[in-house]
């Protein structure tokens, strides 16, 4: 077997370290964002003032009106809103339902972006040469595990916001991006190492990265599911009159609404179901077989993988079923999530079983 | 609400049930006078019931709230010991829990109860869906609505024309309707070219996919069952040197499916030639840490087999004419030999030592049951690198032969296995029996290095350590049905992501001539279930409609 290179492991713990520093730094930018939501608040409420005010320029010039089919397109994105296409936006929307970027300043958000993205570069190359050093995948231990999954979270969520305007989710990601850093250091310190034999398989390659990736599609789901509450409960409040100042955060009105919250976690659920399909219950049978001789023993890591799999399938059907929409749906997420930290913290760390790989001293 | 039903598409293949909120009847529950129902009525008043979307629900979260128990409590499927164990250690409770079958949760009546039935249920939607899924694959789109308008997606294009004095002058109603349906096709729908009209729908593989998914999950579980009905496992453990033949009689411990027949076995032997260990050398943090167990093993096919030289690995299993051959385990065996008091050899040969920790501290029990005058029994640990803790206690320090030593106690009576029953091989129940020797006694315990002899006191004879040999524990599986398995199991998860990242649209384009002599063409959409991206495939249809023809400009309108 070949050695472990060190100078390369220590240069792959000390960019960890590193990682999580700015990791630190960039959570509590996201954080102070989210307390002065109110400020970018008026900001976009002062462009929207401004927009409006253009617009009825426009319309009083007679540019727009209603062609004979009355649906004609007309905006410049060359794209006709169909009836009832878009939900009725509540009075005080701000932000665009399909999370669009809408240019409004943000600087303390754009600086914790700025630094995520260092960030997660040092991360990367933490992890990489880890792996390197020890010529193996770097995902073999808990604490592997723990940093392996915070840099997937982080590289998933900069992935979007390349896309789509999630910095909503900043304040959540980031911290759960430092939390588990600081978990995999003081909970599950792991020096580099070679793995024991019963590890050394192609498989674990596939196997652990589908969980690492089902479960940060998961985490992030569980965050929008979480804010689909809290959203829901002020939009009722706002229908029912409350005015949105007094009813709950400022911060949730930069926060989509909470269909579009539920539209979106449902599509990342639904990857994040492929993927847990795939990899811990398909590509996790199929190593059960060559390791143990049977690909289903109903081991407490096994009991609690398919049971995972239940709870989210379950969320998939309750999207389709009258009466379970909306947040029962939110729920089952919530709750699959649940399952999917218990299977990971408590069943790993607690339960005696076949997948005791922590690494944890003895 | 009636329509809403119509277009909702279910991902499980499930009728939904009545809803009482829906539809025309606003009568609240309490005023429905229940219709008499006869036998006929109440078993499709079930099977609705069964079959319905909410119900089918309900069964898969009970499902996963009935497989927790199992996690909690030690299964039978694992660990025997482990659950009598457990009920010895909780009396009461314990023979309740195992009444109502908590330590075999994954055969339980319960457990099985909810599974057949979300089973049952699965299957009696699927099959009504997939006759529907056919009459539509094989029927033309559907008809085109009235008010394309009113659907979720929507758009209008009116065409120059020279006649009305634009710029470029667009195709004629028919012709529009054929360039339409052309650009439908190219996008992949089927289409059908109607009077005025032009219907489409693409994406019946969606549903394909989703009754893919449902019918290879039963599949998977047909496999599963059959699988346990022919399979069979058992358990060896291999001595260096020594061999073994696929036969009843040669295993340690066989599980045998509920079908098995002896005559199925393989005809296979395996010889364990050697058996090599590696250990972490070079990292001062996991010192010691099992990097490689290779055991050299020779085999052979049938009575008249060419005997082959093969390596069996962890996690690279031997493949016999279907029965698959594992490494799980590997222990080192002392070479033990035991002479009674009347200077008889009562036991000679390697013992099977359990290893407990990192470092193969082991467990090692001998059993001279044929010693006389007394039978004699030996109870204690193999330790592969023996060193002094300090206190006189010895522990291992390394899980390789650096320093081998037994250290045993021993003792005298009757070992209790004169009276025919089965007992574990690595107990020995020392409550029955005189102490010789022990940490507690005068003669204190004994320590024997490879070829010492001690003689135990009063004359009761001796045991000598002769040398060490490795063994390896392997177990052999046979389940015809597992291929089966895994290849439902991956044509479920590919009809899982046709379900879930496919979409089903229809589109209808409808083409008139205005008043000005003006081609105006209008398209609709709709999706069937969720579809996210009904919008953008508005804006390329559009896009390509407006590629193709001279489309005049809203603003030119007024």
């Amino acid at each position: 077997m070949q050695s472990i290179n060190m100078e390369l492991a220590q240069y792959s713990e000390l960019f960890m370290l590193i990682a999580a520093f700015i990791y630190t730094a960039a959570f509590m930018l996201f954080a102070v964002d989210m307390i002065r939501s109110s400020a970018t608040i008026r900001r976009v409420e002062a462009e929207l003032a401004e927009e409006n005010a253009a617009e009825r320029q426009l319309v009083s010039s007679g540019a727009v009106s209603a062609t004979a089919a009355g649906e004609s397109g007309s905006s410049s994105s060359g794209e006709r809103v169909g009836d009832g296409s878009a939900p009725a936006a509540p009075a005080d929307e701000l932000v665009d339902e399909e999370m669009a970027y809408l240019g409004t300043r943000r600087p303390f958000a754009n600086v914790a972006v700025a630094l995520t993205v260092l960030a997660v570069a040092s991360h990367i190359f933490a992890v990489a040469s880890r792996g390197i050093a020890t010529n193996r995948v770097p995902w073999a231990n808990m604490f592997e595990f723990l940093t392996t999954g915070a840099m997937l979270v982080a590289a998933v969520f900069l992935l979007v916001l390349t896309r789509k305007d999630i910095r909503f989710l900043g304040t959540f990601v980031l911290g759960l991006v430092v939390t588990m850093m600081v978990a995999a250091t003081i909970g599950f310190p792991t020096p580099v190492a070679h793995v024991q034999p019963a590890l050394q398989s192609p498989w674990i390659a596939i196997h652990v990265s589908l969980a690492v990736l089902a479960m940060s599609l998961f985490t992030l789901t569980f965050a929008m599911n979480v804010l689909q509450l809290i959203q829901h409960k002020r939009e009722l409040a706002q229908l029912a009159g409350d005015t949105p100042r007094r009813s709950g955060w400022q911060f949730l009105r930069l926060v989509p609404s909470a269909t579009s919250l539920e539209n979106w976690a449902y599509r990342m659920n639904a990857v994040g179901f492929v993927f847990w399909t795939l990899g811990p219950l398909i590509t996790g049978a199929v190593w059960a077989e060559e390791a143990w001789g049977r690909y289903w023993g109903w081991d407490v890591k096994e009991v609690w993988t398919f049971v995972i799999w239940v709870v989210y399938a379950g969320y998939l059907h309750a999207r389709a079923t009258r009466g379970w929409t909306g947040n029962r749906a939110a729920w089952l997420s919530i709750i699959g999530f649940a399952c999917i930290m218990f299977n990971y913290g408590v069943v790993n760390v607690y339960f005696p079983g076949l997948h005791s790989y922590a690494g944890l001293p003895e | 609400m009636a329509e809403k039903r119509e277009n909702t598409y279910m991902p499980a293949g499930h009728r939904d049930g009545p809803d009482p909120a829906a539809g025309g009847t606003s009568a609240s529950r309490a005023d429905i006078t229940p219709p008499v129902l006869g036998i006929k009525g109440m078993f499709r008043w079930a099977w609705t019931q069964l079959t319905s979307m909410r119900t089918a629900l309900m069964l898969l979260l009970m499902l996963a709230v009935a497989a927790v128990p199992g996690s909690i409590f030690p299964q039978r499927v694992q660990d025997a010991f482990a659950v009598e164990t457990w009920i010895e250690d909780n009396p009461g409770i314990g023979e309740v829990l195992d009444f109502f079958q908590f330590f075999d949760v994954y055969s339980s009546v319960w457990f099985s109860a909810i599974y057949l039935l979300l089973f049952i249920s699965l299957i009696g939607c699927i099959l009504p869906r997939a006759k529907k899924h056919w009459q539509q694959i094989t029927s033309p789109p559907p008809r085109t609505p009235r008010r394309l308008e009113r659907l979720p997606e929507f758009g209008a294009l009116e065409l120059q024309s020279s006649a009305a004095g634009d710029a470029a002058d667009g195709p004629d109603p028919d012709q529009a309707l054929q360039d339409a349906a052309a650009v439908l096709k190219a996008r992949r729908y089927r289409v059908e070219v109607r009077d005025s009209s032009v219907g489409a729908e693409k994406g019946y593989l969606k549903e394909t996919g989703n009754l893919i998914f449902h019918i290879a999950l039963v599949g998977v579980l047909i496999c599963v069952a059959l699988g346990s009905m022919f399979s069979y496992r058992g358990q060896k453990i291999l001595m260096e040197d020594e061999g073994f033949v696929n036969a009843l009689v040669a295993y340690d411990n066989f599980f045998p499916g509920a079908y098995f027949s002896e005559d199925q076995m393989q005809p296979f032997s395996v010889q364990l030639d050697g058996f090599e260990r590696v250990f972490d050398r070079e990292s001062t943090t996991h010192f010691g840490q099992a990097l490689d167990f290779t055991a050299d093993v020779t085999t052979q096919l049938g009575a008249d087999g060419e005997p082959q030289s093969q390596e069996l690995k962890v996690n690279q299993p031997l493949t016999m004419d279907g029965a698959r051959v594992f490494l799980v385990g590997n222990g080192y065996a002392p070479e033990v030999t035991v002479r009674d008091g009347e200077g008889e050899i009562a036991f000679s040969g390697p013992v099977v030592t359990r290893p407990d920790d990192q470092v193969y501290t082991s467990m090692a029990v001998i059993k001279a049951p044929d010693a006389a005058p007394e039978q004699l029994g030996f109870v204690g640990l193999f330790l592969p690198t023996s060193a002094d803790a300090g206190d006189g206690l010895a522990v291992s320090v390394d899980p390789e032969l650096g320093n081998p030593e037994l250290q045993l106690n021993s003792y005298y009576g009757d070992l209790g296995l004169d009276d025919g029953l089965a007992q574990n091989v690595y107990v020995l129940d020392t409550e029955q029996l005189e102490v010789l020797n022990s940490r507690e006694v005068d003669a204190g315990g004994i320590v024997l290095s490879p070829g010492e002899t001690y003689d135990l006191p009063e004359g009761m004879g001796s045991i000598s350590f002769d040398g060490v040999r490795d063994y390896i524990a392997i177990d052999i599986h046979y389940n015809p049905a597992q291929q089966g398995v895994l290849i439902f199991a991956l044509t479920a998860l590919s009809g899982l992501v046709l379900s879930l990242f496919l979409t089903r649209r229809r589109a209808w384009v409808t083409v008139e001539t205005t008043e000005e002599g003006r081609t105006l063409v209008r398209y609709g959409l709709l999706s069937r279930g969720e579809d996210f991206r009904l919008r953008d495939e508005n804006i390329a249809l559009r896009d390509q409609f407006e590629k193709k023809w001279p489309v005049r400009a809203p603003e030119e309108e007024s």
